[in-house]
């Protein structure tokens, strides 16, 4: 352990420089500087560092507004608030991809104490002890582990680099095999790759953005576990999520930004998560509530041994999938994104075909060789889960949206003839009914906010009273207020009838309004189960890979 | 250093009054460039853009010019709003001629009121299928139809080549490398007597009104931008990239074809070696210049038409090389796209400092 200290809390700024040949040398820990304990570290409260008055603007909105944060030695602080809240600006400052148009960062780091730094690009921030683990990983799937974290020290994938993999890899818990092909591994596994490649370079500051969105609810205790350990020995984590229950687990304090500015800054521990939503989304806290429904009723859409060739070697193929779903229920397949979901819908969409004619069944035809538009008109409609570019077309108005999938079902044409009055009229409709906050149908799709674009296709999709709904990823960016809105009509409409299958990866949507459950992973679905006779513990197992669970009816 | 940021909100303003700018633009710096050249300015201004359209011959060849750049520039525009590059109209231009050309040839002599529509379905058939190869080649073997419709037009020029020094050569003709003149059923009529303005024009004009309802009132037109603004929502609602890349091709590649047609059964009356002076390319100018508009095109399809006018007239009455013609349509295309960057993007010189 008092090695390992050492190592951690170096003092040399530019150590991360000559970390790289060092490492690669036997004899490197007598190059290493040692300083600092744990005692030292948290006696000495001056904040490691110090973000004063950030203010960053981008055409037509201001990203930050005079915020601040500061960071002590060896807490793990969060980051909080809302798509859009300018989480990502103020992280993206302090790593050196941004520069602020105002305000200043003050480090701690050893010499520089308390003086100004300025980060022009990520490799300075790097050369003072920041680290950052990014949401979306950076690695070449066709290397293995050892190969991609010596990609990015620009040093040789040797053995000394193997073992010291395996070193850090066993001292926090982050299981890995050096020389594993990456495609080969899980999203869990993949993250573990980059915090190892964060940790050889010794940081002081580590920020990870959103890490537990790609993780199994086991997963994230794991590397909790680790993020403790961390901490203990000095490293600062920063902490960006949104979700409450994880930062009162593992946070000592949290910054909440809104709008661009801050908040607070308080003690997670000392909040309730209904507290910490209040701090995080100001007066409009909504709560979703599961809406009863009476019994369900035929099935609308099976599949049988759906299988899917994978389009590349990296990509997912889908295997033998089963699913049934009847009218009036709420289906959910939970799981990791990248595990086939993409797949999954436009597999179901009919935008790629899935060959024998067997597999796919909608309302008493097998439609497996229909094309989208046929699948559309028999009652099947999809919300593909990127909002803009595929479920709706940026440059285009709301008005020609609802045209774009509404006309299948729609009567938005005379003798051929586009009438742009009935896609205005259809647009209004959809604006209404879901209150749409925009400048009318006339109003281009990109001009919407993420959450606002979001209910316009979801509402598109249900006012289209389709006998099946396949929605992927409803809520994700989408502030609460929104969210609420879409999971409430996804229910009602499940209410009237309609038969729903809700792809998603929030554990906690998929556990308040599905009646059955299930999960897929790498390509494979699990057994579905009754909703509320499973717990988040059950599902991550199913979402980590095992296919059935004992002792669950 | 100097980079380019993007705009949050370009103005929709500019954006119309770009053609405008670049055509101001492209008069100063011609103007600029007779200057250097030792021409008088005001003697190049007119003989460049008053005098080829001072009486009513002259206006008249100006549509002459104007209705092939407008008929394939129309099509083109359709095809372009959904990201299919049909560059290769000149070459379907010179398939509908000579297949147009060789019914025309065939019929020698008949007089029959048949005749004509016959030469413009084999114009048009003739087009389409120059446009079929690329297109085919796309959808089964996804090869770039940018490049195949490109040097299509090659082939095309070499087989027109070839058949005017052989077998359609005019058996009359002293072994010069041109087809016997069309007789009269195989001429277009002429809208103005006195002129050479014929059909074409106003039929031109009716293509370019039939592309704006097509794109903007119809599901295939919707279909067509859906696909070029954003190709994974035009593939999830259900329109086929194949269809489309299909019917941009063929379209294109049939009024092309026509346009072949019109200039070796108008203007030329017979088949030589070169029967379009780059009209098919230049036709890419015109939709671009046209916003690819169909309605914006017939205003870009005249404005071109003029700089033949004006590139030959300086020939004649300023001893001007003829390669003015294409310094001016290059300029136009340079300055246009320049306006485009400065609208969606705007300059900052040296970094942009922080407080």
């Amino acid at each position: 352990m008092g090695q390992a200290l050492a190592v951690l809390v170096s003092n040399n700024p530019y150590r991360a420089f000559a970390l790289a040949s060092q490492r690669t040398t036997p004899d490197s820990s007598h190059n290493a500087p040692t300083m600092g304990h744990r005692s030292d570290t948290t006696q000495n409260t001056a904040p490691l560092v110090s973000m004063q008055g950030i203010t960053k603007a981008y055409p037509g909105v201001i990203a930050n507004d005079s915020v601040n944060l500061e960071l002590l030695p060896g807490e793990i602080h969060a980051l909080l608030g809302e798509n859009g809240a300018g989480k990502s600006t103020l992280v993206k400052i302090l790593y050196g991809l941004l520069q602020p148009d105002a305000g200043q960062i003050l480090w701690s780091g050893n010499q520089w104490d308390g003086s100004p730094i300025y980060l022009r690009n990520p490799a300075d921030a790097r050369s003072l002890g920041i680290a950052m683990v990014f949401q979306h990983f950076s690695l070449f799937e066709s290397l293995t582990v050892v190969e991609n974290i010596a990609l990015g020290m620009a040093v040789p994938a040797s053995d000394a680099l193997r073992r010291e993999i395996r070193d850090v890899s066993l001292r926090y818990g982050l299981p890995l095999e050096p020389d594993r092909d990456v495609y080969s591994l899980s999203v869990g596994a993949r993250q573990r790759i980059e915090i190892v490649r964060c940790l050889l370079q010794n940081p002081k500051l580590l920020i990870m953005d959103e890490p537990t969105s790609v993780l199994t609810p086991q997963e994230v205790q794991e590397l909790f576990v680790t993020l403790k350990r961390l901490a203990a020995e000095g490293v600062s984590i920063l902490y960006i999520s949104h979700k409450l229950d994880e930062i009162r687990q593992v946070c000592d304090r949290a910054t909440i930004l809104r709008g661009g500015k801050n908040v607070a800054t308080a003690i997670p521990e000392q909040e309730s998560a209904r507290s910490l939503a209040a701090l995080m989304m100001g007066e409009n806290v909504s709560t979703t509530t599961r809406t009863e429904r009476s019994e369900t009723g035929q099935p609308r859409l099976a599949l049988n041994k759906l299988n899917l060739p994978a389009k590349s070697r990296q990509a997912i193929s889908l295997q033998q999938l089963n699913l049934t779903v009847h009218a009036g229920e709420v289906v959910g397949i939970a799981g990791v994104a990248g595990n086939g979901q993409d797949e999954l819908i436009s597999v179901l969409a009919g935008e790629v075909k899935a060959s024998p004619n067997d597999m796919i069944w909608l309302k008493g035809e097998f439609v497996a060789q229909w094309s989208a538009a046929q699948r559309r008109r028999a009652g099947l409609c999809t919300v593909p889960e990127e909002r803009l570019g595929h479920a709706a077309v940026p440059s285009m108005s709301l008005a020609e949206n609802a045209l774009l999938t509404g006309f299948h079902r729609q009567a938005l044409r005379r003798a051929g003839i586009i009438t742009k009055r009935r896609c205005r009229q259809a647009a209004k409709a959809i604006i209404d009914a879901f209150s749409v906050q925009c400048d009318g149908p006339r109003s281009a799709a990109s001009s919407l906010s993420g959450g606002n674009l979001q209910k316009f296709v979801v509402g598109r999709e249900i006012l289209q009273a389709p006998d099946v709904l396949v929605i992927s990823q409803p809520t994700w960016g989408v502030d609460a207020g929104a969210a609420a809105d879409i999971r409430n009509a996804i229910q009602v409409l499940a209410a009237q009838g309609a038969a729903v299958l809700l792809i998603s990866q929030d554990l906690d949507e998929l556990m308040a309004i599905t009646d059955r459950i299930g999960a897929l992973c790498a390509g494979r679905l699990s057994e579905f189960y009754p909703t509320q006779s499973v717990d988040a513990q059950q599902v991550g197992l199913l979402m980590g890979g095992k296919t059935a669970l004992e002792g669950v009816a | 250093m100097i980079q380019l940021k993007k705009r949050a909100n370009p103005s929709v303003l500019m954006g119309y009054l770009a053609p405008v700018i670049a055509l101001g633009m492209t008069l100063v710096a011609g103007f600029l460039l007779f200057a250097v050249l030792g021409v008088p300015i005001g003697e190049a201004f007119k003989a460049y853009f008053i005098e080829p359209v001072s009486d009513l011959y002259g206006l008249a060849e100006l549509g002459v010019k104007a209705a092939p750049l407008i008929m394939i520039a129309a099509a083109l525009s359709l095809g372009f709003r959904a990201g299919i590059w049909n560059i290769g109209a000149e070459g379907q231009l010179i398939l509908g001629g000579i297949c147009g050309g060789a019914v025309a040839l065939a019929f020698y002599e008949v007089e029959a009121f048949y005749v004509l529509p016959l030469m413009c379905l084999a114009g048009i058939a003739g087009g389409m299928a120059w446009a079929a190869i690329p297109a085919l080649l796309r959808t089964t073997v996804n090869a770039n139809e940018i490049l195949t419709s490109l040097m299509l037009t090659y082939v095309a020029s070499l087989l027109l080549s070839f058949l005017v020094h052989g077998p359609l050569r005019d058996p009359d003709g002293f072994n010069f490398p041109e087809s016997r003149l069309f007789h009269d059923a195989a001429t277009l009529p002429l809208v103005l007597s006195g002129t050479r303005l014929h059909i074409g024009a106003p039929i031109a004009i009716l293509v370019a009104l039939l592309a704006w309802v097509l794109l903007s009132r119809t599901l295939l037109g919707f279909a067509l931008r859906v696909n070029g603004d954003a190709p994974k929502a035009a593939r999830h609602t259900g329109f086929g990239q194949g269809q489309l890349v299909w019917f941009s091709l063929l379209f294109t590649g049939a009024m092309a074809g026509l346009a072949g047609l019109f200039e070796v059964a108008g203007p030329i009356g017979q088949l030589n070696p070169v029967i379009s002076p780059g009209y098919g390319f230049t036709a890419i100018i015109v939709a671009f210049l046209g916003r690819l508009h169909p309605v914006g095109v017939v205003f870009a399809g005249l404005v071109m038409a003029l700089s033949y006018l004006g590139g030959e007239n300086a020939q004649i009455a300023l001893n001007m090389p003829l390669a003015v013609t294409g310094v001016f349509q290059g300029m136009l295309l340079f300055f246009l796209l320049a306006a485009d960057v400065l609208i969606h993007y705007r300059i900052v010189f040296g970094q942009e400092r922080r407080a």
